[in-house]
């Protein structure tokens, strides 16, 4: 039964190449005989009355003339449908010929690409409204700026709940999606842990451990260091919680942050607890697991075995001498766990990120006594880079504190992999080579793999060289540092035994390992020569150096 | 827009926007990442929390969406040609003008002369300082044309004797009006009020407008909105170029004007003076914008701007989500292109409703479809095609009717938002005529101009007190 259609549509001008090419696509379809889309000129009505139709009676050349034939009414639907789509079909966005103009905001960005997700970088006070845009055209958004109005990261957090869409920050520091390092990252290879991360350097140095025990990531979320608090509650955790549990990458999600708010800590261990992927909470704070402790029970959890973490000492021991802990960290949460690791037995360490509020810093950053810094903090990076792009400003102190009597140890975090400086350990190198023989003892953290474009063991090399100790685990470098300024504590769980390895390397395993402070295996010994038990005289074999 | 693509998040590898460090656009492509970056730029100065405000108003993605909806579904068609006094209502001794509100003391020159024009061609004073005088004194009745949805290029003087074009917008019952064009050189609306000018209104009252009349009632509804999508392909942009659509217009209507009993040398000057004058279809395009723009109106919550026009002193825009309210700032000189041995020095600042096309997507907006007069963008066709390709940083949606060949048939940019004007820095370009800025001068130029920057930041400063708390 065969089915025909004969429309006038008024005020609706096309050019004719376009409609025959929409007339051409018309016919195509299956089932359709012949298709005539075309501006109701004489010439096209007297093609109409060609193909066996009636002359519309009031047509002209503005209104468009749509006649289709075909075999039966269903052709006929699919013939109208495929009208539909040829003339609504956007012109490309490109245009272009000789485009030269990039695009301004996310939105044009989003429409001239394929992209799934917003990285915003832009000042603190400016990330919203491209943020917005990322939501708007539908991307997942990743928020580094800080310095972000907590009214507007709820409202960005509630769009993209309704949305559907991610959105990690403000103030995340660290995202690896499907690999791929957003931010500062690192490069860790693939693997079981799905990382929810509400800081940035812990789930950093998270990773960075699991990848040297041999294990990885299958993604690791941001979301941002507020989110857990009281008034954000968790909007993100809970949705990053949900992303991973169902990615089956992902076998055990760990949820990386310092303690929330007890209302909030509550409602994600109850959401957590409906997720079919177990979940571990790393919360970060005095008496609880340090970052090290937690990965090491991640690993125990999926069964891997790990032999410690690795070290690097200096060729010549530098000898220590007494004063105060001086703490220069990029990293937020390194800074925490090491205040957390030193005050235990140092008491009191200023800061301007003070554990106890009586212990901030003033304005000026200056103290007598123990203090650490976070130079990644809001405050110190309004208007300027992060101290990890930009080291200029923690060089400076460097030097300062290298050159102050009452310095015994200075501890740093150099922080490397995707987004970090290219080369820290240089500019560090150089001031403390400029700070001359006598200068306090230096302590690193190490964050990074091997796996990083900068070289996780070139960086360590040109800290040593230099004079420093450097750590992979950042609660081993801070025990080392409290150590080396005659804290009365324990011994730092950093040294390697001299028992021998049991032959199936058991006492390697993370019980060992966590509980009694990281054996360093022998394989270890060799690689990282640290091979020498005694602090005080590190370092004199076996190095790199 | 919204464009609601909820890619899920883990299932692929990431293809990534950038905005801000060009350290993570480095470090994405070093590790193979499709990036797009951004070419960003701090908003203007002070508009941080005002943005923000504005930008996280859970009504303005729907508002906006509503309003431009509203102004891409416009139907614009000339229905009627009737005088002021008809049309407007206006009555002895009222004048509408362009722009925003305006006394005597702070009016331009052209905006003077073409007041001084329209009281002597309505017969009000018999000398240019008589009609001098009683503005001064107060005695006419001034307001802006966009007060009575209508609208007039450069100083936009319409007086009862005056015949307007009457559009109607079919989708939305509403109707716009404009005044006919009257040509270039020495006319009222450039401020022009010798024997010449007034000569010519007197003609176009008693010959012109009652042809056009019968002509259009014998015609029936006219639609403009297909002129104007046809005149785009052909070389027009509907502000500084009209010649196209000024042709296909009389083709439209010559039938019915020579099929009118009127005698033959009155059809013929009439055909004579629409088809020698290259922008008298100008005054259909804007009413047809007009209709559109207004369709767009008091939306709350929405940002787009409705109305960019100038009295020669002042620049003013109306915004779909604060009613009628203008903000306003200086207007500026016109950078252009100068008649004979007029020059810059010469230049009143910028006059006129006709930016009603640019609000609406077309002239300086659809710059990419007039390379033939790409003289005023910087005299390369790369620079017309930025020029337009820039505004689509600015605007809430693409115009279907409105197709750019040259940009692979993209619709034009339409709808000005005011966040985006603030956020980027980028503002409307507009093509423009430049009137001389002493009264009586007539046309000195023509060029480009943008309006205040100060437009933008107040209306979005009242847009963040309208908005709820973020």
């Amino acid at each position: 039964m065969s089915s025909s259609v004969l429309e006038v549509r008024r005020g609706a001008y096309r050019d004719s190449v376009s409609l025959m090419q929409v007339s051409r696509a018309v016919s195509a379809v299956d089932g359709v005989g012949q298709a005539l889309v075309a501006m109701a000129t004489e010439l096209n009505l007297d093609l109409l009355e060609g193909l066996g139709f009636e002359r519309p009676s009031a047509a002209g050349p503005n209104d468009m003339l749509v006649a289709v034939h075909a075999e039966d009414d269903d052709a006929l639907r699919r013939g109208l449908a495929r009208l539909e789509e040829a003339l609504n079909a956007p012109a490309a966005a490109g245009g272009d010929i000789a485009s030269g103009t990039p695009p301004r905001t996310v939105r044009t960005a989003a429409a001239a690409s394929d992209a799934t997700l917003a990285l915003v970088s832009v000042p603190g006070p400016n990330a919203f409204a491209e943020a917005v845009d990322a939501l708007d055209s539908g991307l997942h958004v990743m928020v580094f700026s800080d310095n972000v109005p907590l009214a507007e990261e709820i409202r960005l957090k509630d769009l993209g709940a309704e949305r559907g869409l991610l959105v990690m920050g403000p103030d995340c520091g660290t995202a690896v999606v499907g690999g791929v390092g957003l931010g500062f990252a690192n490069t860790v290879r693939p693997g079981p842990v799905g990382i929810v991360a509400a800081s940035g350097t812990g789930s950093q140095e998270f990773m960075c451990l699991l990848h040297a025990a041999g294990s990885g990531i299958s993604h690791c979320l941001g979301v941002g260091g507020r989110d857990l608090s009281e008034a954000v509650g968790g909007r993100s955790t809970r949705q990053a919680l949900a992303v991973l549990d169902a990615d089956p990458a992902t076998e055990l999600i760990v949820v990386v942050s310092k303690p929330p708010a007890p209302a909030v800590a509550a409602e994600i261990a109850r959401y957590a607890a409906t997720l079919s992927t177990p979940v571990q909470l790393a919360l970060l704070g005095a008496g609880r697991d340090d970052l090290t402790a937690a990965a090491a029970k991640a690993l125990a959890a999926l069964g891997v075995e790990h032999g410690g973490w690795p070290s690097w000492r200096p060729a010549q021991a530098h000898p220590a001498r007494p004063g105060a802990l001086r703490g220069l960290f990029c990293g937020g949460t390194l800074c925490d766990e090491a205040m957390v690791i030193a005050s235990a037995t140092l008491g009191p360490i200023a800061s301007n990120i003070p554990l106890e509020p009586a212990w901030a810093l003033p304005p000026g950053l200056r103290a007598p006594g123990h203090l650490m810094i976070d130079f990644g903090d809001d405050t110190l990076t309004a208007g300027r880079p992060h101290p990890m792009i930009d080291p200029g400003l923690r060089l400076a102190r460097l030097a300062d504190e290298l050159a102050d009597p009452e310095t015994g140890v200075v501890l740093l975090d150099v922080v490397i992999g995707p987004g970090a400086h290219d080369d820290p350990a240089t500019g560090i190198a150089d001031v403390l080579r400029a700070a001359g023989p006598d200068r306090p003892h230096v302590v690193v953290s190490l964050c990074g793999t091997d796996e990083d474009a900068q070289g996780l063991d070139a960086q360590a090399r040109t800290l040593t060289a230099a004079g420093a100790e450097v750590y992979l685990s950042n609660a081993e470098a801070a025990r080392r540092a409290v150590s080396l300024v005659g804290g009365s504590g324990p011994e730092p769980r950093t040294e390697p035994r001299t028992e021998p390895r049991t032959e199936d390397g058991t006492d390697h395993g993370i019980e060992n390992g966590t509980e009694h402070g990281t054996e360093h295996g022998a394989e270890h010994v060799i690689e990282h020569g640290t091979a020498d038990r005694d602090d005080r005289a590190a370092g004199t074999e076996g190095t790199h150096a | 827009m919204t464009d609601h693509r909820g890619v899920p998040l883990l299932t692929a590898r990431p293809s990534v926007v950038t905005v801000g460090a060009d350290l993570f656009t480095r470090s994405l492509a070093d590790q193979a990442v499709s990036v797009t970056p951004v070419d960003w730029r701090p908003p203007m100065p002070g508009t941080a929390d005002h943005l923000a405000r504005v930008l996280a108003d859970p009504r303005r993605d729907e508002a906006n969406r509503r309003a431009v909806g509203r102004v891409l579904a416009s139907t614009p068609h000339l229905v009627d040609v009737r005088p002021a006094s008809e049309a407007l209502g206006l009555e002895p001794g009222q004048f509408r003008h362009a722009g925003p509100p305006i006394d005597w003391a702070r009016a331009s020159g052209p905006m003077r002369g073409a007041l001084i024009g329209a009281m002597l061609f309505e017969g009000l004073a018999d000398t240019p300082e008589e009609a001098e005088a009683h503005l001064a004194a107060g005695r006419a009745d001034l307001d802006p044309c966009h007060h009575h949805r209508a609208v007039g290029p450069m100083a936009g003087v319409v007086s009862p004797s005056m015949w307007m074009f009457e559009l109607e917008d079919t989708t939305h019952g509403t109707r716009a009006w404009c005044s006919l064009n009257e040509g270039l050189g020495k006319v009222l609306r450039y401020g022009a009020y010798g024997p010449e000018v007034v000569d010519r209104l007197r003609w176009m009252s008693a010959v012109l407008g009652p042809l056009l009349r019968d002509a259009v009632r014998a015609h029936g509804p006219v639609d403009i909105r297909a002129i104007i999508a046809q005149m785009l392909q052909m070389g027009d942009e509907g502000h500084n170029r009209n010649r196209a659509g000024t042709l296909m217009f009389l083709r439209e209507i010559l039938p019915e004007l020579v099929a009118a009993q009127a005698p033959s040398s009155d059809v013929a000057d009439a055909v004579r003076f629409v088809a020698g004058n290259d922008h008298f279809f100008l005054n259909l395009d804007m009413p047809a914008c007009k209709l559109a723009m207004d369709a767009g109106r008091d939306e709350p919550g929405s940002t787009l701007v409705v109305a960019m026009a100038r009295n020669g002193t002042d620049f003013g825009i109306q915004v779909s989500g604060t009613g009628d309210r203008w903000y306003t700032g200086p207007a500026q000189v016109p950078d252009g292109l100068y008649l004979g041995a007029y020059g810059p020095d010469d230049a009143n600042p910028d006059i006129g409703d006709s930016a009603i096309t640019e609000t609406a997507g077309i002239g300086g907006f659809a710059m990419a479809a007039a390379p033939a007069i790409v003289k005023f963008v910087g005299g390369e066709v790369a620079d017309a095609l930025d020029a337009t390709r820039r505004m689509y940083e600015i605007t809430l949606a693409e115009n279907p009717a409105y197709q750019v060949p040259v940009l692979d048939f993209r619709g034009t940019p339409t709808g000005i938002d005011v966040a985006k004007v603030v956020r980027t820095g980028i503002l409307p370009q507009i093509n423009t005529g430049i009137a001389g800025k002493v009264a009586g001068t007539g046309q000195v130029g023509a060029g480009l101009v943008t309006p205040p920057a100060s437009c933008f930041t107040e209306a979005v400063a009242a847009l963040a007190e309208a908005a709820p708390p973020v």
